[in-house]
């Protein structure tokens, strides 16, 4: 019997999972999957939580009920990967062997990484919306706040899904017009990039979405400290920006059983070949989703589009080949706008995000760069795709490499 | 990719504004980028941080984040703001003439 074990079971390692329960002979192959938790969360809703259009009910479900038949699944955190020996340390006290090695352990949130952070104002004026508790505690915040300064700020990259704090502060702008009260509400968007996002295009037609929302964009800001006595966020040259309430994203790390294993870099993420997904210095360990040191962007559509180049370069290693798939770095990204409408943008590695339109059989087409209507479907037609097709590991109607179809450049 | 006028010699740059070609290098060149980044001078410390660069560029094929920087330099964060204001890892790889560092996506 060969052994396939895979660590997380969160949206990569479920994919992964059901993809090679499907494929993989059941009397050659026992299959492993390793989770600390035993809830599945829809991450991508904790954004619209702190706004009331969700709530917690709406972005949970039980791990089980995505797991497939005739597989061993164990809830322990991790200890360690002992790598040379072929062999996984559990919290539990369990050892686990291996032929071959899966590593989805995502990525998490360290507000702790930044001074001050996580004193006396946590969670009451100082909120994240990357962990439930973070997302339903600035929901209770904002039903009863009267109006301020609103200041989004982002720690340091990477982070995972770098477009959700744009979508967070046009969404903020939408929710406080609604209730009336926008004209009381000072939002900054403060970021340690040069611009709105990442790339030049996109960042500069962001950016124009930033100002017509009238949110004020503060660039070049890295975080040195919170000041929390006098409300204060304060960058490493000592400017300051007065908050009445701070949403923080902060510091985003891999998992620490990764620094204990020597495995990964400064930030816990783990050296992968950025086209065969493979951990470097290994022929039989692949890593996939946000746990990787991929030049992406830390996102589940990416790792939605990775694990179809996984499963074809693990079908040729085990089978003695080179693995031959390539990733190209595809991410494809619906951006909530607020006021019912979305933008829509595609990119990999090497071609930004540019405007033009964006073909999907039987739905599309999306309109890329533009704020539609259709925009907001995609996205809100998207949850329902990610529960019934993408953790089961069935096909979606999208090409994991990126097409240039329909871009203008 | 676009060029610069350098005492007398034309440079070629990527496309994030640093060197194209790592041999174009020298220390005199590294003087003439950190005043285009607006530092007039480049002290004992600058030069602490770029040779570190450098040196992770040699051995690791990529500069490092800022980051890797502060645990392993001798220069903590603070200071390197204040050497190289805004964008320490981004504006040290520039004059150390190395591309931009991986963690700025």
């Amino acid at each position: 019997m060969k052994k396939l074990l895979i660590l997380g079971a969160g949206t990569a390692g479920t994919m992964m999972l059901n993809k090679f329960a499907n494929e993989l002979d059941k009397n050659e192959w026992s299959i492993t999957i390793v989770d600390e938790y035993e809830i599945h969360y829809y991450q991508p809703g904790f954004l619209f939580i702190p706004f009331g259009i969700y709530n917690k009910k709406d972005v949970i479900k039980p791990k089980r009920d995505f797991f497939p038949t005739g597989v061993e699944v164990i809830i322990s955190g991790i200890e360690k990967i002992e790598p040379k020996e072929n062999r996984v340390l559990l919290k539990n006290n369990q050892v686990l062997t291996y032929d071959y090695l899966i590593i989805a352990t995502g990525t998490k949130i360290h507000p702790e990484e930044t001074e001050g952070m996580t004193n006396e104002l946590w969670h009451k004026n100082i909120f994240d919306f990357y962990t439930i508790e973070g997302a339903v505690a600035l929901a209770d915040f904002f039903r009863h706040w009267k109006g301020g300064k609103l200041v989004l700020n982002i720690t340091e990259m990477p982070i995972k899904c770098p477009v959700a704090p744009l979508e967070f502060v046009f969404l903020a702008d939408w929710y406080f017009t609604e209730h009336g009260i926008r004209d009381k509400v000072d939002i900054q968007f403060v970021t340690p990039l040069p611009g709105a996002f990442t790339k030049p295009k996109a960042s500069s037609i962001l950016g124009d979405f930033l100002t017509k929302k009238n949110i004020n964009l503060t660039p070049d800001f890295s975080i040195a400290r919170v000041d929390n006595e006098n409300k204060k966020i304060v960058s490493w040259d000592e400017t300051e920006i007065e908050f009445d309430v701070l949403v923080s994203i902060p510091t985003n790390m891999g998992d620490e059983y990764v620094k204990r294993s020597g495995m990964g870099d400064e930030l816990n993420f783990i050296p992968t070949d950025k086209e065969t997904l493979m951990v470097e210095g290994y022929n039989n360990i692949f890593a996939i989703g946000d746990c990787t040191n991929l030049p992406s962007s830390k996102a589940g559509s990416v790792a939605h589009f990775e694990s179809d180049i996984l499963f074809e370069n693990f079908m040729d290693v085990i089978e003695g080949r080179e693995p031959r798939a390539k990733f190209d770095g595809h991410a494809n990204c619906y951006i909530e706008s607020g006021f019912g409408k979305g933008i829509l943008i595609d990119f990999n590695y090497t071609t930004e995000p540019l405007p033009g339109k964006f073909p999907l059989p039987g739905v599309g087409p999306f309109s890329l760069l533009e704020e539609t209507k259709m925009n907001h479907y995609g996205k809100v037609m998207f949850r329902w795709m990610y529960w019934n097709l993408l953790l089961k590991g069935k096909e979606l109607p999208i090409e994991s490499n990126m097409s240039m179809a329909g871009k203008r450049l | 990719m676009s060029t610069i006028e350098i005492a007398g010699k034309t440079i070629e740059l990527d496309a994030d504004g640093n060197l194209a070609n790592a041999a174009d290098w020298s220390e005199d060149l590294a003087r003439e980028l950190a005043k285009i980044e607006g530092i007039e001078e480049l002290t004992d410390r600058h030069w602490q941080v770029i040779n570190y660069m450098r040196k992770v560029y040699e051995e690791d094929g990529g500069a490092p984040s800022i980051r890797k920087l502060t645990k392993e330099s001798g220069v903590e964060t603070k200071e390197l703001y204040s050497l190289f204001p805004k964008g320490p890892a981004k504006k040290s790889a520039r004059i150390a003439g190395l591309p931009k560092p991986k963690g700025c996506i």
